[in-house]
């Protein structure tokens, strides 16, 4: 008995109607499209964009040269050398990110000890040239000068979750 | 209008000046017919986006005007699609490459010739209207057979091995289909087709031939390879199917032919089983002043009929997940065709019986 109906529902069509009364019904309903450049998303905190170097108020670099977030990169995207500043402090000669590498996972930002590299909240970029997603300890430096003030507030409000 | 046309040039011999004539109304019906897709294309995205809750293109204007947002997006896609490079894979066969994608639109568009618009307005008011769409729509084949084939791609041919495979499997089920509505006409002209039906919303030929209309309309969907039946172009199994290797403008002439395909089945749906255009409403109001022109018989009513079917096309797309090959097959050779050849008869017995109020010849 049960095979006969589900035949005769089937050959009417019934499930096939119900599934167009949906998409009727959908095609008046609310659009949730978001317009992206006039209209955003809301952003956490947390979120992971463009990397950068932070300093101290003072205006020294905090990078110690650990080479911490070079050993936890999965992606082997961190570069570093290091060498003896004058003033006897360690500090990096060179630290480069390959943007066309890293996959913002945020290990290089939890495995800091200084919270020196730092991810923001930055996402809008994009590189002309080739060289331009390679991000050297200048462009670094600079992005955080940029940011300190957001980056700042976010490690305060972020605070005690860690 | 053919003589009020004729008399514009009296200076022209006559033979000259009807081939003029049949010029100007073939432009009549495709120039229309081309923008029609154009603009089908946008209608697609924009049905399909609300019916998923997104909004759709909107974001080319014309003229800058803000309320024409998203109407200038066809425009800007077809010049895309014609400064774009056609590119010939060197494994391809040359000639037949570049002769697959007219073989596909051409027969589309021939088809438009009988098709009756209002009560004179056919370009070519053949006896054999039906014949005629059905050999021109078996046409449409050979380009995508060709396509898959001159292309010497793996993916291209699977392509056209599928739709070469769906579109002779589902010829017969719509074959039979028409054969109902011959029947029941007792006429292969469209024009004649569509005046048997005369009367109101329930003397058209879909309430006898519901399940007809049904076939028909779905094998329409599956011969214009559109989903859910679009196994030939299965992006998400064989990339694009029969035209992953086309590019620039011999792409856009597949997708010309694709979209002019849906038009007709949709307005050949119309004409065959909802009336042309006639109007659903009684004959007597179309007498009334001004409104009596809306109301009354008309091309408008051919047009509203065939947008709607279009619209179901849309509808579809957005709806249904794409049939497995083997349903399709079985759709098409074990439930269709056993059904339509149970409705011949029916449809025979009840001519023969002379049913009112479908069939009785007064």
């Amino acid at each position: 008995m049960n095979a006969i109906v589900s035949y005769l529902k089937s050959l009417a069509l019934v499930e096939l109607a119900n599934g167009m009364r949906l998409t009727g019904k959908r095609m008046f309903s609310r659009k949730i499209t978001i317009q992206y450049p006039e209209e955003k998303t809301p952003q956490s905190a947390r979120f992971r964009g463009l990397h950068a170097l932070r300093r101290y108020p003072n205006g020294e670099e905090r990078c110690i040269a650990c080479k911490l977030c070079e050993a936890v990169c999965p992606a082997v995207a961190i570069t570093i050398e290091s060498e003896p500043r004058d003033d006897g402090t360690r500090r990096t000669s060179l630290y480069d990110i390959d943007l066309t590498k890293c996959i913002f996972c945020g290990f290089c930002e939890e495995s800091c000890p200084v919270d020196a590299i730092v991810e923001t909240r930055h996402f809008e970029y994009h590189g002309e040239v080739r060289g331009d997603l390679l991000m050297t300890k200048q462009k670094l430096l600079a992005h955080g000068d940029r940011m300190e003030a957001q980056i700042a507030a976010d490690r305060v409000a972020e605070a005690r979750y860690r | 209008m053919n003589e009020w046309l004729l008399a514009q040039a009296p200076f022209l011999p006559p033979t000259v000046a009807a081939v003029l004539v049949i010029l100007f109304k073939i432009v009549l019906i495709v120039a229309p017919l081309m923008v029609c897709v154009a603009y089908l294309t946008l209608a697609e995205r924009k049905v399909i986006g609300y019916m998923q809750v997104r909004l759709g293109p909107n974001r080319v204007k014309l003229f800058g005007l803000n309320f024409t947002r998203g109407l200038g997006q066809p425009i800007a896609d077809a010049l895309k699609l014609m400064t774009k490079e056609i590119i010939v894979p060197s494994g391809a066969n040359k000639f037949l490459f570049l002769a697959a994608p007219i073989l596909a639109l051409a027969p589309a568009l021939a088809a438009w010739a009988v098709v009756p618009f209002g009560a004179e307005m056919t370009l070519a008011n053949i006896n054999a209207g039906l014949l005629y769409i059905l050999a021109l729509t078996s046409l449409g084949v050979y380009g995508i057979i060709i396509a898959g084939w001159a292309s010497n791609s793996k993916y291209a041919f699977l392509g056209a091995m599928r739709s070469a495979a769906q579109i002779v499997s589902y010829e017969i089920a719509m074959g039979f289909a028409l054969v109902c509505v011959l029947v029941a006409a007792g006429s292969l002209n469209l024009g004649e087709i569509v005046e048997a039906q005369r009367g109101n919303l329930l003397t058209w030929f879909w309430v006898p031939l519901f399940p007809m209309w049904l076939i028909y309309f779905i094998s329409g969907v599956a011969e214009t390879n559109r989903a859910p039946f679009d196994v030939s172009e299965g992006e998400s199994e064989i990339v694009a199917g029969f035209h992953v290797e086309y590019a620039g403008m011999a792409f856009a002439l597949f997708f010309l032919a694709e979209y002019a395909n849906m038009i007709l089945i949709a307005g050949l749906t119309a004409v065959l089983f909802f009336g042309g255009w006639l109007s659903p409403f009684p004959a007597a109001w179309g007498e009334w002043p001004v409104v009596g022109m809306l109301i009354g018989d008309g091309i408008h009513w051919f047009l509203f009929k065939l947008s709607f079917f279009l619209f179901c096309f849309l509808w579809f797309r957005a709806t249904f997940p794409r049939y497995r090959y083997d349903q399709i097959m079985r759709l098409g050779w074990k439930v269709f065709l056993p059904i339509t050849i149970v409705w011949i008869v029916v449809t025979a017995v009840a001519v023969l019986l002379e049913l009112p109020p479908w069939f009785d010849r007064a």
